[in-house]
């Protein structure tokens, strides 16, 4: 029995030492887009700073901003991201970069959507031919685009039928159902094109500028979450909005197609 | 120290589920000797030995020791109750409990083991002893603490002869150096060759008690004779 | 059926290449399941050995409680810690939320009641064994719970180890509390979550023999822990 008490002890004991660290809130369609993995190691050598990124739904995000729980909040709704500045949880939005979303779905296409002729005509012809199309339906950034591609469409799908189906997961997980249901589906490029299981889906429609995907940078409002670093996040702004962001962002590519378009202006 | 006798029971009544399955019963124990407790099955023997021990609850009147000290009273089970450890930690224990130091542990146990036998299976589990093993074992765990009355519930009933005869030669032994005995038996054979005195319980009270050679010879009551001569009693 | 080959595959060559990131997250799912293992055992072996013991007034209810907490969704139990954890709710000074410790708390949380349950269950079972010796012997009611965790200790060790599979497989919870962030949070199970939500199925499935391995390669150590100590009753 002691010597079980010992083992555990050992396993136990031992806890990870801490740098200069915060807290980020990103979406699920950021961190799939692999970018994370570029940028994290630049600042971290930049300004030995380590950035923990909480991956999450948009309205997720902005919840942990609202509590406190992190330092700043990386997403891209622009509407929701105002309203949250507006409510005094965030002192201002900073936009970084962008990306676009496409419509993904069965490469027989049975809508038709190759040849739409705007991302609207796109989503009309899904609920006239009623193909199945899978939602995020988890209030994320990417699904409030899908909302107001839907409403543009003069569509509302909720009230549609059954080929709308809303999943209520991130990215992965919807880019999943639409593969096993051979759907349709809304993502972000650079989620689509990081992810491993497209059996039988391919990139059917993108270029429509109303699907273009903006991403703004949060800092948390430090007068209402007094322990909140905003230092760092300030750190972390100035470097996001830097050359050398920009040309990691601007660089970034898989399988040689480039995923963001930096755009931030310089103060 | 004073003495721990007389026990002394007045008017104990044990009901359950509304059903009197003992009393009211009156007994005085002196110091000395060997009780033995006999009477039908569901007489109130068990129950008996139990108030007197203190671990079943009365419903009424009093058990009274002249001085209540329960580490010198011990019980031994009908079916010997062995904990799951070696044989040798079987004895360990109730000395344990008591915190003895560990020196004084260690030579009782030898004691104990060499006077039942057993010191060569003092490593093995003790589940693992005979039926007769385990009851010697119980016995000898029960006496450990050096109690000064000890309270046997039909100790033999499951035994063979071999283990009966074992069993009796270390209570005559222990009786012989001072330690009470209260027991009960259905063994009319071995009430004879144990008791001093005899309590005849019928339908939970004591219908007839006195010194052993007396009632063995000349029964008081008409039930008791038909039992010594193994009529059912009723 | 290709993708479960391919799964093997990627954890044999996570595991024979010595992958970095394999074991540091290995080791976290390790630290954060085992720390979390010994605070709940210790909360809940004496709470379920308490339970067999003891018998008061709403000792039946607490155990339909304890029961019917085992089937608390862990999903539930992660939201309520990081609405407790959060900086905007009541422990949110302590800055525990995104942390291992987080992760700790609320597996101790899912797994209490299902060690507590199973430790109740065959408690219950050893007292019955134990208990008129224990009670003639005198017993403390301390003295009575340390026995019985002693001698029960190998189905205790089952209950611990029935609260290490539900800990270390547990996923829902730890997502919410921890963050999954990587270097510092992420384990096995979260890794598998994210690595399924990019599509890699062959990964995740890798991760997920490697996390089926580790938790046979600890049954394994902690019972052969417990065997070397003292040769067995069984």
């Amino acid at each position: 029995m002691k010597r079980i008490f010992i083992t555990l002890a050992f396993l136990v004991c031992g806890q990870v030492a801490a740098a200069d660290s915060m807290r980020m809130a990103v979406t699920t369609s950021f961190e799939n887009s692999g970018l994370a993995d570029v940028l994290l190691p630049a600042i971290k050598e930049d300004l030995d700073l380590e950035v923990q990124l909480l991956v999450v739904g948009t309205g997720q995000a902005l919840r942990l901003g609202e509590a406190g729980d992190v330092e700043a909040i990386l997403v891209h709704s622009k509407a929701a991201e105002e309203a949250f500045v507006a409510a005094g949880h965030g002192t201002y939005r900073r936009e970084i970069m962008y990306n676009d979303f496409v419509v993904v779905g069965p490469v027989a296409d049975g809508a038709g959507i190759a040849d739409a002729t705007s991302a609207a005509d796109a989503l009309t012809r899904i609920a006239q031919t009623q193909a199945p199309f899978v939602s995020r339906g988890d209030d994320s950034g990417t699904h409030k685009a899908e909302r107001a591609l839907w409403a543009a469409a003069g569509v509302d799908p909720e009230a549609a039928g059954t080929w709308y189906r809303s999943v209520g997961a991130g990215m992965g997980a919807a880019l999943n159902t639409a593969s096993g249901l051979n759907a349709y589906v809304l993502s972000d490029r650079a989620s689509w094109l990081n992810f491993g299981n497209k059996s039988g889906l391919g990139l059917l429609y993108s270029g429509d500028p109303a699907l273009f995907n903006q991403y703004a940078f949060l800092p948390v409002n430090p007068d209402k979450h007094a322990h909140v670093r905003n230092d760092l996040a300030m750190q972390l702004e100035n470097w996001l909005t830097s050359p050398q962001a920009a040309e990691l962002i601007d660089g970034y590519t898989i399988e040689g197609e480039a995923l963001f378009v930096f755009n931030a202006v310089a103060e | 120290m004073t003495a721990v006798f007389p026990l002394k029971l007045d008017r104990v009544l044990v009901r359950r589920q509304s059903k009197t399955v003992l009393g009211p019963v009156d007994l005085v124990l002196d110091p000395q000797g060997a009780t033995i407790v006999i009477g039908p099955n569901g007489s109130g023997k068990t129950t008996l030995l139990r108030v007197m021990h203190g671990i079943e609850r009365t419903s009424g009147g009093t058990v009274s020791w002249a001085r209540d000290d329960p580490a010198k009273h011990a019980f031994v089970f009908q079916t010997p109750i062995v904990i799951r450890r070696t044989v040798a930690d079987n004895l360990a224990y109730p000395l344990k409990l008591v915190k003895t130091p560990k020196d004084q542990i260690a030579a009782a146990v030898d004691h104990w083991l060499a006077r039942i036998g057993l010191l060569g299976s003092r490593n093995n589990q003790a589940a693992r002893l005979s039926g007769g093993e385990r009851q010697k074992l119980a016995i000898a765990r029960a006496l450990i603490r050096k109690p000064d009355v000890l309270f046997l519930d039909e100790p033999c009933a499951n035994l063979d002869g071999h283990a009966t005869r074992e069993i009796e030669a270390l209570l005559h032994e222990v009786a012989g150096a001072g330690t009470r005995l209260v027991m009960a038996t259905h063994d009319m054979g071995q009430a004879r060759r144990l008791a001093r005195d005899l309590v005849f319980l019928l339908d939970g009270k004591i219908h007839e008690s006195g010194a052993a050679d007396a009632l063995f010879a000349a029964p008081g009551t008409a039930e008791l004779a038909a039992f010594l001569r193994g009529d059912i009693v009723t | 059926m290709i993708e479960i080959l391919e799964g093997l595959k990627a954890a044999f060559q996570l595991v024979v290449g010595f992958d970095a990131e394999l074991w540091e997250i290995s080791l976290r799912s390790l630290r954060v399941t085992l720390s979390a293992l010994v605070i709940a055992s210790v909360i809940a072996i004496p709470l379920g050995t308490y339970l067999a013991v003891q018998r008061f007034r709403f000792r039946r209810f607490v155990i339909s409680l304890i029961n019917a907490l085992m089937g608390l969704p862990p999903v539930v139990v992660g939201l309520v810690v990081y609405i407790l954890l959060s900086r905007s709710g009541p422990f949110g000074v302590l800055d525990l939320l995104f942390t291992p410790t987080a992760m700790i708390i609320a597996q101790v949380i899912i797994i209490t009641p299902v060690i507590a349950s199973i430790a109740h269950q065959s408690m219950r079972e050893l007292w019955a064994e134990y208990h008129d010796l224990l009670i003639s012997l005198n017993t403390s009611k301390r003295q009575r719970i340390l026995t019985l965790i002693y001698d029960g200790r190998r189905n205790l060790l089952t209950a611990a180890l029935a609260g290490f599979g539900r800990a270390i497989g547990e996923v829902g919870a730890i997502m919410i509390v921890g963050g999954n962030i990587d270097h510092v949070t992420r384990v096995l199970t979260t890794a598998i979550a994210l690595e399924t939500g990019k599509g890699d199925f062959a990964l995740a499935l890798g991760l997920g023999f490697v996390l089926i391995g580790i938790a046979i390669l600890v049954n394994i150590a902690i019972h052969s822990l417990s065997r070397t100590e003292r040769e067995g009753r069984w």
